[in-house]
């Protein structure tokens, strides 16, 4: 079965569900699933569930982080211009909020195929993170979604047992997200080079000033 | 003691030596490790000890599970920063002498690991370290190397006088402080009193311009 009949045995199957197919541009094609929130665990179920799928095993969770993006183009707008009409450009920017993914790399033992790639999205990277937890379904889930909670701090609901796992309990940030900002310990760079050179002088630069703390 | 006397005496059948190198050369032959292994540098220290490489001929057999029976810790891999207070406990608990040997590049610097937010750049920012083996796993013939670099270390500390080692010193502590879990860092991100910088890195440098070359040491 290809993504495209999966995609419309889902939609006959759940009603509202709505999944879309993600592209992968490079040679190897691997096109995945992006499931919508609302329905993404009723179809994670079912996936597992129908006879001819029978997707009995996650291998694989993973995060991604992406950035908050504007795009900038160029409008003609009619204006008073010292009280004629004028065509004058107008360069609008349009922003679009960034979000966290988690990837799911399924197969299936029983019916040796896979594997099918499914994607689900937040809302947003900030205040809004939270997924349906796949736990339940695939019990294989569980400490790769703590890990993608820990690096990338998606909140998967109706996990049983949601707490970091790699950093320790203390630590305050998501690690793995793009716009994390490292502790500053670049005093001891015997060889540095490149942007660890940039950091190194960074750090230098920071502690020679007077405001500065001390090596 | 003259050495060309004592060499006169052996030939003698008579066999003098001193209070401090006997007590030295058996407690250089006898140096227990903790059975103590961090990541792939513990695989070259397991075949360090057997049969082919065979640690036990410097007396280096048992290596022990417990801390407050071993002499030696072999700090065999990366130490995340989640586990580097367990590493200093585990040398807290050592009793005194007791001796460090870091081993690899993750033990000694952070290694290949060292720009990353879990790695700690180095052991010896928390507890002093003896001999330090580079090497992205040492083989187990640095190992040995750094053990009889050890040995000689200890053969060579007086028992008395002011260059006698910690262990003999009242003044001089045994333990070190653990760092705690902080919410970035740990805290503190190192112990002032034992790690200093040793190059002339504090000194600042202008950012290097013009090729690409200049920028890399």
């Amino acid at each position: 079965m290809n993504l495209e009949e999966i995609k419309s045995t889902l939609e006959a199957a759940i009603p509202g569900c709505s999944p879309q197919i993600v592209t992968n541009g490079s040679p190897s094609g691997q096109h995945s699933l992006l499931l919508d929130r609302e329905h993404a665990f009723v179809a994670a179920m079912f996936l597992r569930d129908d006879p001819t799928l029978c997707l009995d095993y996650c291998s694989n969770v993973t995060g991604l982080d992406w950035l908050d993006t504007e795009t900038s183009e160029k409008v003609k707008v009619t204006q008073l211009v010292d009280g004629v009409e004028k065509e004058v450009d107008e360069v609008r920017k349009t922003r679009t909020p960034g979000y966290l993914e988690a990837v799911y790399h399924l197969y299936s033992m029983q019916k040796k195929h896979g594997p099918l790639v499914v994607r689900l999205r937040t809302e947003n990277r900030t205040d809004s993170v939270h997924l349906p937890s796949f736990t339940p379904i695939w019990r294989s889930a569980e400490f790769q979604e703590r890990e993608v909670f820990d690096l990338f701090g998606i909140i998967f609901d109706g996990h049983p047992d949601l707490r970091r796992i790699l950093m320790w309990d203390e630590f305050e940030d998501h690690p793995m997200r793009k716009d994390y900002v490292e502790p500053d310990d670049y005093e001891y760079e015997p060889t540095p080079h490149d942007a660890v050179l940039k950091k190194a002088l960074e750090h230098r630069n920071r502690i020679s000033t007077p405001d500065g703390q001390g090596a | 003691m003259d050495q060309q006397l004592k060499i006169e005496l052996s030939q003698q059948g008579i066999f003098a030596t001193t209070m401090e190198e006997l007590y030295n050369w058996g407690r250089k032959n006898s140096v227990w490790p903790l059975t103590f292994g961090l990541a792939c540098c513990a695989i070259e220290m397991i075949a360090t000890t057997m049969a082919r490489y065979d640690l036990a001929r410097f007396g280096a057999e048992v290596f022990r599970p417990s801390p407050r029976q071993a002499d030696l810790m072999i700090v065999a891999g990366t130490v995340t920063k989640k586990m580097a207070p367990q590493v200093v406990r585990l040398y807290n608990q050592m009793p005194e002498p007791k001796y460090v040997i870091a081993m690899g590049a993750c033990a000694i610097s952070g290694g290949p690991f060292k720009q990353g937010y879990s790695v700690l750049k180095g052991i010896d920012r928390y507890i002093p370290v003896d001999v330090h083996i580079p090497g992205c796993p040492p083989r187990p013939e640095a190992l040995i190397d750094a053990f009889i670099t050890l040995q000689k270390k200890i053969d060579a500390q007086a028992l008395t006088g002011e260059a006698r080692p910690r262990h003999l010193r009242d003044d001089t502590p045994s333990e070190f402080p653990v760092p705690t879990y902080g919410a970035h860092d740990l805290q503190p991100a190192k112990n002032p009193t034992l790690w200093h910088i040793t190059t002339n890195a504090t000194s600042p440098k202008p950012l290097p311009t013009g090729t690409d070359e200049s920028g890399r040491d």
